[in-house]
């Protein structure tokens, strides 16, 4: 991206048009440097971030809740910790300032300076300051504003914004540094990272030293004692609060926290989070104005503005409010697929990553907010390591389901959404689907021309067809063959059992039924029902022997609504959870097993919070039973099963592992089952009990790309994850890919077609 | 936890934040210490005068290599100070004790005493609430800060109500140190020294009964 046009395109009104925003995507994806950097970034996050944790008393999940639970409660009192702040601060000789908006909070800082006789600032990193564009602000003033943080100072001086919210500069290789520094010092400096950051040094030194101002952020601001807490690794906030006479902080108002105990519960998470570091090098506490020789009074003038800007309405908004809990780490960029792809311009207007998407919303309008905050997968990597505990990905559909509600809901999407609340037509239209494809299916199961709705740049992986007779069609012969086996393995499990103890008919005994709803979900109906005549022969083959399983499947049920949900189309979505819980009730199920892990975690999570205050207990009793697949086998007993089969030869037909055809196979985990639902071993332990090889694929939690309606809104993103974790499984000379969700199948399958891998990819029912 | 487990854990996790750990069994001993620290140190790198300094090929010839090392003190009181003046003039170091806004550009090494050691990052706690011993740990190129081992806690949670008490006095500067100066903003690659010092120096002070 060329100098100067960031600032300028991003202040325009109206926001950027997709294209426009598409095509920086594209250029992101082309420039080779971000991609490698972004990728080892990526890689080598996950390692630190976990050494960082390792060594702790308390875990990181528990110790992250803490958080989250000190800043919710933070967050509830906020407005009482402000006056108690205010006058802690006061009663200290700090002037606080309130800033409603963003424009006073800058008109507060500039006034300062004019009232201080300040020309000079320097500034320490703040993201805060960067919400407000306050250095353009200041600039117009006629000030003279140094950013000292490294990479803030060279984001600046390529009047940039910053790409992280902790690495502002990671976009950027050491020769651009060197030709930047290179035209600042009017000398030529070397690419060499040591002595490049010695240039700094020295430059940004003799800036300190003349400034009459200094301009920091504040990372805890706490009530009880007027105590403002900074955090940084250069030490730049430290020469920043301590060389100039007049010293700003600016912060908002969702940093306070009532107590020192508070801060430090938060900054034991905070630098571990953001670079995996214990603690960051500096951690600065100033309660008031300290020690200024150059003053006549020999303290410094010491300020601080609290801005609004629009959070204490977030604070009362009952979806939002959690939004507050961010403490600025910056991790879930660090975990984001898309991010690791398009690097945080493309992912942020000023904050970045998945709070960017969300926040950008209140802070800079729908207008900015608009496209980026389509371009996720919903893959949930963030919110696993989300240091303030928010659903991020949730509220990340909440905004997309706003901006739609206020600026008018694009035709395909409403379609969508008239379609999927009204099941019959729904159904009807993939039925008659099945039949248009045919002259464009050729032999094979995969679309090369896909229907028009689907843009030609999804070329990048085969879709499959919609299969002839979808599963609703096959359910009553699946179900009479179903009943049959289990009778067998009844009569067997019966006289087994009459043989040794004499007891009495298991058949009759409640406590061996198992009653299974099966929910099907769209995908398994109409593309791939035959991964679920799969999956319902494993489970007579799998449970307990002298379990029975009886089967039903509801003809009312729909698809899950996670499709019109990622759309934005919230409505349709309650809609058609309406329809699914309605459709299972009444049923005296003990499970709703589904063989698609974005379905079980949906209906597991979102379908409560849909239609929770509609039905009320009949949402939550029919959230509580659904299960994904492989739960359900591993719970069963189907593993003590598994094994027996496979160490003696009873030669009933059952043991078909004893002829497999050995094979290395590899898992890819979806991350509405690992981190949806948090089933992460179960697969794989049923998978290492099938008598094939297994090998472990590196980063078999990350996402493939797929991620429903954002493939097809960003599939050039979508590629580019894909290929990566193609490429990872590809490593591991794996002849197959074993997964457990029909989107993963179909974005996976398609792509290793298309790009000619050489493994197969099957949903673990088909190989089980 | 005994004293000595708190130590040990302090000295190792300030060794994985790149802090030198030293221990001394008197004052003497210690102030030793820190001016061979000096004495070996390369010269500044940015001197006082406003002339060129080199920062471009491989000449580091310095010019302050000609001027003789600097070395600050600011919290010690008259006795360690004495023991330390001898020690500086005998090794040709100019000593200083305050105006350190004047040598702004850098100092050799800045010697101050810390409050505290938390074990469990390895950090110094250091209430800077003078100007002069807050540009000591910021502008010196080297920072040696004096630890008695009884000063150690395990964590900060641990030690809140100490902290509370240093950190909510008016005009009050408490710093946490944890390692030198440092960033990763050019391409992600750990680079020291990009503000503050570019080494740290902790000395133990042996307070505790074995
Ligand atoms: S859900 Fe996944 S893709 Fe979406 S913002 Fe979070 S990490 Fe990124
Ligand atoms: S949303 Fe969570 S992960 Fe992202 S910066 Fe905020 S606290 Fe960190």
């Amino acid at each position: 991206m060329g100098i100067d046009q960031t600032v300028e395109k991003k202040t325009e009104g109206g926001g950027e048009h997709i294209n426009a925003y598409k095509k920086r995507i594209n250029n992101a994806l082309s420039n080779d440097f971000l991609r490698s950097a972004m990728d080892k970034f990526a890689i080598a996050y996950k390692e630190s971030r976990k050494n960082a944790f390792a060594d702790m008393d308390t875990g990181v999940d528990e110790l992250i809740a803490e958080v989250a639970e000190l800043k919710k409660n933070a967050v509830m009192k906020n407005s009482e910790l402000l006056v108690q702040f205010r006058k802690k601060a006061e009663e200290c000789g700090i002037q606080v300032h309130m800033a409603a908006t963003a424009d006073e909070a800058n008109r507060i800082i500039a006034d300062i300076a004019k009232n201080s006789g300040s020309r000079k600032i320097i500034k320490s990193k703040s993201m805060t300051a960067e919400e407000t564009h306050l250095n353009h602000f200041l600039e117009k003033e006629n000030l003279d504003v140094t950013e000292t943080d490294l990479g803030e100072w060279i984001v600046q001086l390529r009047h940039e914004g910053p790409s992280h919210m902790v690495m502002p500069a990671i976009h950027l290789s050491r020769f651009q540094v060197a030709d930047l520094f290179s035209d600042v010092t009017g000398k030529n400096q070397d690419a060499e990272i040591e002595r490049l950051v010695k240039v700094a040094r020295k430059e940004l030194r003799s800036k300190f030293l003349e400034a009459d101002m200094g301009i920091t952020g504040a990372n805890f601001v706490i009530a009880d004692t007027g105590t403002i807490g900074i955090v940084t690794n250069e030490g730049n906030a430290r020469l920043a609060t301590t060389l100039p006479r007049v010293h700003v902080a600016l912060a908002g108002i969702d940093k306070l926290l009532p107590s020192l105990k508070d801060a430090l519960t938060v900054a034991k998470v905070l630098p571990r989070n953001a670079t995996g570091q214990r603690l960051t090098s500096y951690v600065t506490w100033i309660t008031g104005p300290s020690e200024c020789k150059t003053t006549p009074s020999g303290k410094r003038e010491m300020h601080i503005v609290l801005l609004d800007n629009g959070r204490s309405k977030i604070a009362s908004d009952p979806d939002f409010a959690q939004i507050l809990q961010c403490v600025r780490c910056g991790a879930c960029a660090n975990v984001c697929p898309v991010y690791r792809m398009v690097g945080g311009h493309q992912l942020g207007y000023i904050y970045i990553g998945a709070i960017g998407l969300i926040t950008t919303y209140f802070f800079h309008g729908a207008e900015n907010a608009k496209n980026i905050v389509q371009n996720c997968t919903n893959c949930g990597a963030c919110k696993a390591v989300c240091a303030g505990g928010i659903d991020l990905p949730r509220l990340i559909k909440e905004v997309h389901t706003r901006i739609q509600d206020e600026d008018g809901h694009p035709l395909k999407s409403l379609m969508l959404a008239k379609v999927l609340k009204n099941r019959k037509l729904f159904h009807g239209l993939l039925r008659a689907a099945s039949v248009a494809q045919k002259p464009v299916t050729g032999d094979t199961p995969y679309l090369r021309h896909l229907p028009m709705i689907f843009a030609k740049d999804h070329n990048f992986r085969r879709l499959p067809a919609i299969a002839k007779i979808p599963f609703r069609d096959r359910w009553e012969s699946i179900k009479k063959e179903h009943q049959s086996a289990e009778s067998i393995k009844a009569v067997a499990a019966t006289s087994e059992k009459s043989d040794q103890k004499n007891q009495k008919n298991v058949k009759d005994n409640d406590k061996n039924i198992i009653r299974v709803g099966i929910f099907s979900g769209c995908v398994q109906d109409f593309v791939y029902p035959e991964q679920l005549e799969a999956g319902i022969l494993a489970f007579s083959k799998y449970a307990q022997k002298d379990k029975k399983i009886i089967l039903e499947f509801p003809m009312g049920q729909s698809c899950c609504g996670l499709p019109a949900l990622s759309m934005g189309e919230k409505d349709a979505a309650k809609d058609v959870a309406i329809q699914n819980v309605n459709a299972f009730k009444g049923l005296k199920l003990d499970y709703i097993v589904t063989l698609c892990a974005s379905c079980a975690s949906h209906l597991k999570h979102a379908v409560p919070l849909l239609t929770g205050s509609i039905l009320g207990k009949s949402a939550t009793d029919f959230a509580e039973k659904v299960m994904p697949f492989s739960q359900f086998i591993y719970m069963t007993g189907g593993m003590d099963s598994l094994n027996a089969v496979d160490l003696q030869d009873s030669g009933n037909g059952q043991n078909m592992l004893k002829n497999i055809d050995r094979k290395k196979i590899t898992w890819h985990s979806p991350c509405h089952l690992c981190r949806g639902i948090g089933i992460k071993d179960e697969p794989k332990e049923i998978l290492g009990r099938t008598g094939h090889e297994f090998v472990k694929a590196d980063e078999e939690e990350t996402c493939c790309g797929f991620g429903g309606s954002f493939s097809v809104n960003f599939p050039a993103v979508s590629r580019e994850i894909l290929t990566r974790k193609l490429n990872d499984v590809e490593e591991t000379g794996a002849e197959i890919l074993v997964t457990e969700c029909p989107g993963c199948v179909m974005q996976l399958r398609g792509g290793a077609l298309n790009q000619n891998r050489s493994f197969k990819v099957v949903h673990l029912a088909e190989i089980i | 936890m005994t004293q000595m487990d708190i130590v040990t854990e302090f000295k190792k996790k300030t060794s994985m934040v790149s802090s030198m750990v030293h221990e001394a069994q008197s004052i003497q001993d210690a102030l030793e210490i820190a001016v061979s620290v000096c004495v070996k140190k390369s010269p500044a790198m940015m001197t006082n005068s406003s002339s060129e300094t080199p920062h471009t090929g491989d000449s580091d010839s310095r010019i302050s290599l000609m001027h003789g090392k600097t070395m600050a003190a600011l919290d010690l009181d008259e006795d360690k100070l004495k023991i330390l003046a001898k020690l500086c003039s005998d090794n040709n170091i100019d000593l200083i004790t305050e105006s350190l806004r004047n040598h702004g550009t850098g100092i050799d090494v800045g010697i101050t005493t810390a409050d505290y050691g938390i074990a469990d990052t390895g950090t110094l706690v250091v209430s800077s609430d003078s100007e002069e011993k807050r540009l000591a740990t910021m502008i010196s190129e080297i920072h040696v800060a004096l630890l008695l081992k009884s000063n150690i806690r395990p964590s900060a949670l641990a030690m809140c109500e100490e902290l509370e008490l240093l950190t909510s006095k008016p005009s009050s500067y408490t710093a946490f140190i944890t390692g030198p100066s440092r960033t990763a903003d050019i391409e992600r690659v750990l680079a020291i020294g990009v503000h503050g010092p570019l080494e740290l120096h902790i000395i133990l002070l042996d307070d505790i009964e074995k």
